[in-house]
């Protein structure tokens, strides 16, 4: 279960402040800081405002260390606290660091690219080689808070987030009691924004309105933004046992597909995203009429706002008409690896105050969803959430989902 | 401390090799490699090493498209996901297993591919591709705020190593759960252990499981020269890889691919096929001390080790041969001596400890698959690899590494480890079926 939660995002730096955007419904898109975009035909994304990482990370580390990864170390010690939970007071092998990661160190691998071809060999600095990788914040984490339990780092693109609260799950059935999971994006570099650029997924907007809007009949794409969620996943018994100080919900189910369609087009067909999230409500042992929330993917591009809507048509069936859809990436945009994770830590938050989320910057929505009878929340409102389906792709094929359930005290736990 | 269950007692298999390595880009070249003991070190020649401290490193030469890759393949793709899908065409023949179809057919080697699985490792996915794109987009370094209309079409793919595993995906229409691991030179233990969770948990069939990795490029290797961690032995590259030699000085920069298809044990039983070997066991630890450091004690591997052991069933004194992470620099070389003398006790003097790196140096998240596929090879063929280039005999390291020949010798059980930067340190054992009658 998830005792834990810590948030770097456009939409705030910690629970409540993202949680107060999410509930005022505030779009948090911003343009781009710190150089001209506008040759990438980009002008908006979501960015962290007044991230200090020296209020989470020593000056040393920081040069040895990518934005990324201040922001996953900073997001993992607000779980931390929020958890109560310190890794010091416990066997170092009873935890582990699984984050996901996406496109690693970008930023501070330009920055020792650009010495390589300017200076030379030698003007590529010693922590090119623990900065850039894929591990790095995994890496960090581990030895800052001296967690020795099997470390892993899933990259998946978006749906990266919950595919490490899936495995957290496995690690724990295994015998480590807590996991560290989820994950942060920084993807805002010049070169990592032009990389995504050449790729048709961005949204050419010149402002936040109209820019990234989930499920538009006029869809162009979605906003790049940084950030997202680490959580603390919880043995059930351990937890009780060392009295955490609450318990946001439980992981209920889980499943990863892939559409093997294309490697290089996003695909119409929702057959293997629809089994996804078919195979974790199955594995949750809850039906379509027991979700009270589903938290969407919400590409922003049409032929996958498409796909997302008939998959959710073709495993709701008639109740697809009266279950809510939701989707706070469309306040912040889509933070790959980070989104899924924040979207999980939402639809925690869903679930501690009976709260249903809209789809942020909901604009017009297409009449295909409407046809299809899709309720897609345009308000926040209060309403009993028991169970929430969290669905989440990736660019190249990834289709995951998982189920989050409140937690009742009295039954035995499965996770 | 972790132990993992017999979930519903379902046990994975190899069934499929192949192998992209330096010296032989096919799975038999690299085992003949590896049983004449011969290296495949040499200076570099992707790139003018002129000015960089560590002038060689361990290449494929490979024509792609030869070996089965389409032109819009090549194009793509980075180095690394070639490597990758080369490897997994050669392990996918290997195996038996028919992919063309889409499982309806029923045949014998036909698999229901909503259960056939991805899961490849890689420490640095696309780097290289990444790094000559830059150069196109920032005019050589140049211009901050680069132009893409100089670089690929698909560089959005090459940006996320996840691209590798979905182009594995599509090749065999997996429909499964697929992914990159990556955890650092632990990659490609960890991918083809996370694999063989999948299959014990449920998840999947059969897993297309493996690692790859390309990073002889200018970037990589200027950041290894800083930190000293390669070796500056450019006299004489042919020996400069010398994992616990008292002369090593640090590993060999290495590339390629090796992928396993692993398939749950009942299923390939079903279909009649080829079984090289169980893989019982899997486990990682982190020391939580240095992104690169290393204490001297190995306490960390040695728990890894103990998991896996215990997992499979094994006695410490049952391991036939330790496949080590050897990577040819001062400290890992004895942190891992340590870690196996620590939980093979006395047994750790007796058994045959060696190191594959010293022949294809090391290839990052790449080499622990291709040690898995060594360790299937000699299960198979009852044959240990030997350390190349040991020559002098270090005091800290007195294990038996097997020095310049390989031995005919029954392998049953066969331990492999492996440690990353970020503190990783990973085991996978694996046992011939009869071990287990």
């Amino acid at each position: 279960m998830v005792t834990g939660l810590g948030v770097v995002a456009p939409s705030g730096i910690g629970v409540e402040q993202h949680w107060a955007t999410v509930r005022d419904n505030a779009v948090s898109v911003s343009p781009i800081d710190g150089y001209d975009s506008s040759a990438y035909g980009v002008h908006v994304a979501g960015q962290v405002p007044g991230f200090v990482p020296t209020d989470f990370v020593d000056e040393r580390l920081l040069v040895q260390t990518d934005r990324w990864t201040w922001m996953s170390l900073a997001a993992a010690a607000m779980a931390m606290d929020d958890a109560d939970y310190d890794p010091a007071e416990h066997d170092a092998y009873d935890t582990s660091v699984a984050l996901a990661a996406g496109s690693g160190g970008n930023a501070f691998g330009q920055k020792e690219m650009t010495s390589l071809y300017g200076r030379g060999p030698k003007a590529v600095t010693a922590y090119q080689s623990i900065a850039w990788f894929y591990a790095a914040s995994t890496g960090q984490a581990s030895i800052k808070h001296g967690t020795k339990g099997p470390a892993s780092v899933l990259v998946t693109e978006g749906a990266g987030g919950l595919d490490s609260l899936g495995h957290a799950r496995r690690v724990i059935r295994r015998g480590t009691p807590t996991v560290l999971a989820g994950g942060t994006e920084a993807g805002l570099s010049p070169y990592a924004l032009a990389c995504q650029s050449v790729g048709g997924m961005l949204s050419p907007g010149q402002s936040a309105e109209t820019a990234y809007r989930p499920f538009a009949a006029t869809a162009d794409g979605h906003v790049p933004g940084e950030g997202g969620a680490v959580l603390v996943v919880e043995d059930a018994d351990a937890a009780r046992r060392r009295g955490a100080p609450q318990v946001y919900g439980e992981v209920a189910g889980y499943a990863a597909t892939h559409d093997a369609a294309s490697a290089t087009a996003p695909s119409e067909d929702p057959a293997q995203y629809a089994r996804a999230m078919r195979l974790a409500l199955a594995d949750a042992g809850v039906g379509v009429d027991d979700v009270d929330l589903v938290i969407a993917d919400a590409a922003g591009v049409p032929v996958l706002d498409e796909a997302e809507s008939r998959a959710l048509g073709e495993v709701f069936a008639s109740r697809v008409t009266t279950v809510p859809v939701a989707a706070p990436s469309g306040l912040v945009g889509r933070l790959s690896v980070g989104g899924s994770a924040l979207g999980a830590a939402t639809a925690l938050l869903c679930l501690r105050d009976g709260v249903v989320p809209a789809v942020g910057n909901l604009q017009d929505p297409g009449p295909v969803h409407a046809a299809r009878g899709l309720e897609l929340v345009a308000r926040p409102r209060e309403a009993d959430v028991d169970v929430v389906l969290v669905c989440a792709r990736g660019l190249g094929g990834f289709n995951s989902a998982m189920v989050l359930r409140r937690h009742a005290p009295d039954e035995e736990d499965p996770s | 401390m972790s132990t993992a269950p017999q979930a519903g007692g379902r046990r994975t298999v190899v069934t499929g090799i192949g192998v992209v390595a330096p010296g032989g880009p096919t799975r038999d070249a690299f085992w003949q490699l590896l049983v004449d003991g011969r290296t495949a070190t040499r200076p570099i020649t992707f790139f003018d090493a002129t000015g960089f401290r560590s002038r060689i490193a361990a290449e494929v030469d490979l024509d792609f498209r030869a070996a089965g890759l389409t032109t819009h393949e090549i194009a793509r793709t980075d180095r690394f996901a070639q490597f990758a899908m080369i490897a997994a065409d050669e392990a996918v023949a290997d195996s038996g297993l028919d992919l063309t179809g889409d499982g309806s057919a029923g045949g014998a080697g036909s698999v229901d591919h909503d259960r056939l699985s991805v899961s490849l490792g890689s420490a640095v996915g696309a780097t290289m591709r990444l790094e000559d794109e830059y150069v196109q987009v920032s005019d050589a370094g140049k211009d901050w705020v680069v132009d893409p209309s100089y670089g690929s079409r698909f560089l959005h793919q090459v940006l996320l190593p996840s691209s590798a595993a979905s182009e594995l995906a599509v090749r065999y229409r997996a429909h499964g759960p697929a992914s990159v691991m990556s955890t650092g030179c632990t990659s490609g233990l960890d991918a083809v252990g996370y694999a063989s969770q999948l299959v014990e948990d449920g998840d999947a069939d059969v897993v297309i499981a493996g690692a790859a990795d390309a990073p002889i490029s200018p970037i990589s290797v200027a950041c290894f020269d800083a930190i000293r961690a390669t070796s500056a032995r450019n006299d004489s590259p042919e020996s400069a890889s010398r994992p616990f030699d008292a002369t090593r000085d640090g590993f060999v920069m290495g590339e390629g691919g090796a992928v396993l298809v692993l398939e749950e044990y009942e299923h390939a039983r079903a279909r009649g096929a080829h079984v090289y070997c169980e893989v019982s066991g899997f486990a990682n630890r982190s020391n939580a001390f240095h992104m690169t450091g290393l204490r001297p004690d190995g306490v960390e591997m040695s728990a890894a080790i103990d998991d896996v052991l215990r997992q499979g069933r094994f006695d410490a004194s049952a391991v036939d041969y330790v496949n080590a992470h050897g990577s040819g620099t001062k400290q890992n070389d004895r942190h891992e001596t340590a870690a196996v003398k620590r939980s093979l006790g006395h047994h750790a003097l007796e058994t045959p400890m060696s190191s594959i790196k010293s022949m294809v140096g090391h290839s990052l998240g790449a080499i622990g698959s291709i040690e898995l596929a060594a360790c299937a090879l000699a299960i198979e063929h009852g044959v240990v690899p030997p350390t190349a280039n040991l020559e002098n005999p270090d005091p800290e390291c007195d294990l038996d590494y097997v020095p310049k020949t390989a031995r005919d010798a029954e392998l049953d059980v066969v331990l492999s480890v492996g440690s990353g930067f970020g503190g990783f340190q990973s085991a996978v054992v694996m046992n011939s079926l009869r071990a287990r009658s």
